[in-house]
């Protein structure tokens, strides 16, 4: 489990979200869940505009294997999504922390990301499983 | 736990594959991207480990005799070593034990059956050749690879033994040749040009080293799957069961009457089915093709105008880039649609194939 980028929060259901500087979250999910899932060939994207709550069904990624629900780390309103990933969903196989994004939101309460784990207690999480 | 290796496991793992448990097996699922591989086979060449595979020999006094009645099609088709058909092995209630490829060798008959089934297949071998001079020998020590794809006969020329090219080049579809300890065949399970070569496990690593020199690549079962699917050829355990009638499975060609005397087993069965089919009683399996987005999954209900059926093997198309899927349902059946997360959304029935020598082959 290396190369886990320590500003990113994550969920034990394998989603990431980094908040910048602005307060504007990005969510993704982790190299150890694209690994799991294998090829990815639609994702689902939320609307923007509307208001999601902490650990609620938001996205949906579709693999080869399998249908992956995505749940939202912390509660807010989806801003953005990534569009690239319409025609490109392989991008969150290939650079899960970076392209392959999935959507951005505001966050009503920055006390939803203490509940998540670090890059560390993540990669613990992971070796558990 | 650790499963069992084939001789080319060593090489998967450097090579980075993902391996998976399959029937007790360690094999590779894929080498980094399954997509990747299928686009590989269907484009150039690639090249599967199937030494999973169960190979059995026969030979005998009887062995056509008992052939004849062991399986659905015919094996006095084989007029001559170097030819082989596609079979399935019938119980007496005409559902199906197994499905193989029999190759007629010089020396009687080999059949290659599924890795999953191997050890009901071969309990049913034994238990119905009673009363037959055969000799039934299961040869585990063989390794099996898959070359396939437009490019595959060529580069495999590259790596195959210098005297036997020019015979490689020259078989046809179902037809094989016997060199040394090696059996080479136009055989496979991909839909796209291409040969199954059989050989002792201890070359198997030479040759896979010489394939991928002659710029074959590592593909592994996840692209299989998606390639025999496009193909429409059926997975056993999934596309045809023991409780389902071949008829059902678009497996009817398989069983041979072509002379009407031949007794084999599952016969009388099949023919009740035939009647059952004609008062439109029996399901058919049909393709079904998916134009909105998502994925098609095994198990997942549909409903026709004429009733509901069920998806037996669905995954995305790579080739296509849409959902396809084989699907159990009524006979006569005009439209269909499936429920994905919520929503109705409509499919296209059409004939169980896709995609034929890389191109789309349904309307």
């Amino acid at each position: 489990m290396s190369n886990i980028p320590d500003d990113f929060h994550f969920t034990p259901t394998h989603e990431w979200v980094r908040v910048d500087d602005n307060g504007v979250a990005t969510v993704g999910i982790s190299e150890h869940a694209q690994e799991a899932l294998g090829d990815i060939v639609f994702v689902e994207l939320p609307e923007p505009g509307t208001e999601i709550a902490a650990r609620a069904e938001v996205a949906v990624v579709e693999s080869v294997k399998a249908a992956s629900d995505i749940y939202s780390p912390v509660s807010g309103e989806i801003t953005e999504v990534n569009e690239a990933l319409i025609d490109n969903p392989q991008l969150v196989n290939t650079a899960p922390y970076d392209d392959g994004w999935i959507y951005r939101m505001s966050v009503n309460d920055e006390k939803d990301l203490d509940e998540l784990l670090n890059a560390e207690a993540y990669a613990d999480h992971c070796s558990d499983e | 736990m650790m499963g069992i290796h084939t001789c080319l496991f060593d090489r998967h793992a450097a090579a980075g594959a993902k391996i998976v448990d399959f029937s007790g097996w360690d094999m590779p699922l894929h080498y980094g991207s399954q997509i990747e591989e299928h686009h590989q086979v269907r484009n150039a060449a690639g090249v599967f480990d199937v030494s999973h595979m169960t190979v059995v020999d026969v030979a005998g006094a009887d062995a056509e005799d008992w052939l004849r009645y062991l399986l659905s099609n015919d094996v006095a088709r084989l007029e001559a070593p170097g030819k082989a058909l596609y079979s399935l092995l019938l119980n007496h209630d005409g559902g199906v034990v197994d499905d193989l490829i029999v190759y007629r060798t010089g020396a009687g008959y080999r059949m290659v059956s599924n890795c999953a089934t191997r050890r009901k297949v071969l309990i049913w071998l034994v238990q119905n050749s009673t009363g037959f001079a055969v000799q039934i020998e299961e040869r585990p020590h063989l390794a099996m690879m898959a070359v396939h794809g437009p490019d595959s006969i060529s580069l495999a020329c590259e790596a195959l033994p210098a005297d036997t090219i020019e015979s490689v080049r020259g078989l046809g579809n179902f037809e094989s040749l016997e060199h040394g300890d090696l059996l080479i065949a136009r055989t496979g399970y991909t839909g796209e040009l291409g040969l199954e070569v059989i050989l002792p496990a201890e070359q198997a690593g030479a040759l896979w080293d010489k394939l991928l020199t002659a710029g074959v690549k590592p593909a592994g079962l996840g692209a299989r799957d998606t390639l025999r699917l496009e193909a429409g050829m059926n997975l056993y355990g999934q596309d045809m069961d023991e409780i389902t009638s071949p008829l059902s499975a678009n497996l009817g060609w398989t069983v041979s009457r072509r002379d009407e005397d031949r007794d084999f087993i599952g016969r009388e069965a099949v023919l009740r089915h035939k009647q059952r089919q004609q008062d439109g009683e029996l399901p058919i399996l049909a393709g079904l093709v998916l134009e909105a987005r998502g994925v098609l999954r095994n198990g997942q209900q549909v409903l026709t105008d004429k009733g509901e059926g069920v998806i037996t093997s669905g995954s995305f198309s790579p080739t296509l880039k849409q959902s396809i899927a084989l699907a159990r349902i009524p006979k006569g059946s005009r439209n269909c649609q499936v429920e994905l997360r919520g929503a109705k959304a409509p499919l296209k029935i059409v004939k169980p194939g896709f995609v034929r020598y890389g191109k789309r082959i349904f309307e």
